[in-house]
């Protein structure tokens, strides 16, 4: 599985590398020109960009959208001043996507790894189906979603039916819509990396807690779960960080309303609409920040050293 | 039974009519079996004969088709594993990888809620020997040193009932001699029960007080190691343990004392008691080390079989004894071990032997004479390494 790369770096060998011979170093330093390469254009590039242009100052006498180069650090007390509801929604919502993505997608994934081993061929068609979705893409997924919590849809007709909703109500545009339409879209994200350590654990480490007096519950805190933490944590983290960022869900024209705009839809509208490129790129830097602090402190705290 | 029960003896192990079906596969036939409280049982046989999945149904690991177990009277066949007062160190140690040494080992008391489990975790991790390796993971350990982490994190918990499935598999000679020995020394010690599978025969007879022989599925005779190879009761035990010579032939005359076989001419006399059988065609054996070689032929007396004369066509050298090879007319090859008590061998090869050996070493077994084994079983080294040697000694002749 691709997701394997996620949680297995590449540490042993860069360790062996640099105790060789330095002609190896020299070879190791060769092959990896082409990543560095890659990594200087498509992502040290946009990146300075975009620092560049979190700073800039609107153009004096000039347009809407005419900016110079300058170093106007008040831009980001700006838009935290401005935008702090929407950082804070957005990683409370995704923070409360990838608690429901995890409680869904490790019994999914240790059914599927665990308790469908004896069946290849069912297990590969439950893996098969949990990818289904991405045969969709997801706008038209989302916007299904949407359809189906419409007023006039299924779910609010059947709840109205029962008189649990009131007239004024609805489901889309609630915190609770994206929510969903974010836990349901990072479910895969979820599951897979889930899948690949528990499709490898050994049984052999469950019965010998079930031996030593431990219940089927206490086996599975004190040894299925610490053993596949390198996959909770990669599920996790890939879906906390995309979810985040996102601002499909969120949006007007999807699940959400104005009420539950994160901060990729206040980016959208502050560059496609304001065309302030400076407050985009400042928000846009203040959630890369963020995210790589929380991720850090995360894996720091869920950190055994052969995790990463 | 009380979860917190630190267990000061072992317990007895009886299992009553167990049996094992996988699909299409019967793993275990009516198993019935007592194992006393505080001795030391092995369980040998062939792999591959249903020794780890009978220790996995005592553990609970595995639930039995048919049949009953009880652990100290008790029975627990519906018992969860972790409601048996059982521990076992398993084949493959299955050590916990993301937990140190310490941790391992304090794993069960940790869950019975025993007071200081860390203090009694390194007092077990002293018994073996490994104190200066507490604070590793047990990957950073060789195979010898897991082997006995797997050892202390199970007897810490003073199980009524300890199962070992080949605990000494993955030791090298040296360290299993002295792992044997360690081993019982601690049964010893704690008191405990050990039921030891192996298939070892050497281990299990110097450690074990009763042993087992299994096969296919069943047990094929049980008793004190002593026993087990001086009257051994069906080919198979003749030959899994130590080597055998058999002979099949028909009873000509029996006394009170003794049967009198009829072996292609040769009259062959084994004791009454030691046959299991007293009539018709039957299977007799002798042990090789029982045999003495004699370059003339013995004057006939009253309590020696004396059979000959034959040509030796191998002799083969192995340090303390060396190993001949007779060939008698209708009889086949017999083996013969003699000790090196002088220099070099008493005989040649080619040369004309007679054998003969005490009455009173022979014994009868319960097979039909025409099932006996032709050869002796594959997995037996000596017979092994006699057919290496002739397969290197065919190839310099090629040379
Ligand atoms: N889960 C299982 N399903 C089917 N057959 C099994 C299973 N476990 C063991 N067996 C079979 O039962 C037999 C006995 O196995 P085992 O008890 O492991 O033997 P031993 O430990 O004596 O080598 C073997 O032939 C093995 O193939
Ligand atoms: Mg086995």
């Amino acid at each position: 599985m691709a997701f394997g790369a996620f949680s297995s770096g590449a540490a042993p060998g860069v360790a062996t590398v640099q105790e060789g011979p330095r002609r190896k170093s020299r070879v190791a330093l060769f092959l990896l020109l082409p990543g560095i390469a890659y990594l200087a254009l498509f992502f040290l590039v946009p990146l300075i960009s975009l620092l560049l242009t979190s700073f800039m100052a609107p153009r004096e006498f000039g347009d809407i959208g005419q900016f110079d180069y300058a170093f106007r650090w008040e831009n980001y007390v700006k838009v935290v001043e401005t935008y702090l509801p929407h950082i804070l929604r957005s990683f409370g919502y995704a923070a409360i996507a990838t608690v429901l993505a995890l409680i869904i997608g490790y019994p999914l994934a240790y059914f599927i790894g665990v308790n469908l081993r004896r069946f290849p061929l069912v297990q590969a068609l439950a893996l098969v189906l949990v990818i289904a979705p991405f045969f969709i893409s997801f706008l038209l997924r989302t916007l299904a979603w949407k359809q189906i919590f419409a007023d006039e849809g299924p779910v609010v007709g059947a709840l109205n039916a029962l008189s649990l909703m009131g007239p004024g109500d609805h489901i889309t545009g609630t915190p609770a819509a994206v929510v969903f339409g974010l836990t349901y879209m990072f479910i895969p994200f979820m599951t897979l990396p889930i899948y690949t350590s528990l499709e490898r654990l050994d049984l052999r480490y469950v019965e010998a807690g079930g031996d030593l007096y431990a219940s089927p519950w206490t086996t599975f805190r004190t040894v299925t779960l610490p053993l596949s933490m390198p996959g909770v944590v990669s599920g996790t983290l890939l879906t906390f960080i995309p979810a985040s960022g996102d601002y499909i869900n969120a949006s007007r024209d999807f699940l959400g309303s104005t009420e539950t705009a994160m901060i990729g839809n206040v980016v959208e509208t502050n560059f496609l609409i304001l065309q302030n490129y400076p407050a985009a790129a400042a928000l846009s830097i203040i959630l890369m920040a963020t995210i790589l602090i929380l991720v850090g402190a995360y894996v720091r705290k869920s950190g055994t050293e052969d995790l990463v | 039974m009380s979860k917190n029960e630190f267990g000061t003896s072992g317990a007895d192990l009886e299992l009553r009519g167990v049996s094992k079906r996988f699909p299409g596969f019967t793993a275990i036939e009516e198993l019935d079996l007592t194992i006393p409280a505080g001795s030391f049982f092995a369980l040998l046989g062939p792999s591959g004969c249903g020794k780890t999945t009978t220790l996995r149904i005592v553990a609970g690991l595995e639930e039995p088709t048919t049949g009953r177990v009880l652990i100290g009277g008790k029975d627990v066949t519906d018992a969860k594993p972790f409601q048996r007062p059982v521990n076992t160190v398993f084949q493959s140690y299955a050590l916990f990888p993301h937990m140190t040494v310490i941790e391992n080992i304090a794993f069960g008391l940790r869950r019975r809620r025993i007071e200081d489990p860390l203090g009694k975790a390194r007092e077990a991790l002293r018994l073996v020997e490994l104190e200066n390796v507490a604070q590793r993971r047990p990957a950073q350990l060789s195979g010898g040193q897991q082997q006995r982490v797997a050892l202390a994190r199970a007897i810490v918990n003073r199980p009524a009932l300890l199962l070992l499935d080949e605990p000494l598999g993955a030791l090298d000679l040296k360290l299993r001699r002295q792992m044997q020995l360690e081993l019982k020394e601690i049964q010893a010690q704690v008191g405990l029960t050990f039921l030891h599978v192996t298939h070892d025969q050497e281990e299990a007879m110097t450690m074990a007080d009763t042993v087992a022989v299994m096969n296919k599925g069943r047990i094929e005779q049980m008793g004190a190691p002593e026993e087990l190879y001086e009257r051994p009761r069906t080919a198979f035990v003749a030959n899994f343990l130590g080597q055998s010579n058999l002979f099949g032939g028909k009873v000509v005359s029996s006394s009170d004392e003794s049967i009198v076989v009829d072996v292609h001419g040769y009259r062959v006399e084994v004791p009454r008691a030691r046959s299991q059988r007293h009539s018709g065609e039957v299977a007799v054996g002798v042990r090789p080390e029982k045999i003495e070689l004699h370059a003339n032929e013995p004057v006939p007396a009253s309590g020696i079989n004396i059979v000959g004369p034959g040509r030796v066509t191998d002799v083969s050298f192995s340090g303390v004894s060396t190993s001949y090879q007779v060939s008698l007319p209708g009889l086949g090859v017999v083996t013969v071990f003699a000790q090196n008590r002088s220099f070099g061998p008493v005989v040649h090869e080619g040369e004309q032997v007679w054998l003969s050996w005490h009455v009173e070493h022979g014994f009868g077994l319960e097979d039909e004479p025409e099932q006996l084994p032709k050869f002796a079983a594959d997995d037996d080294t000596q017979s092994i390494a006699a057919q290496r040697r002739r397969q290197l000694q065919t190839e310099l002749e090629g040379a």
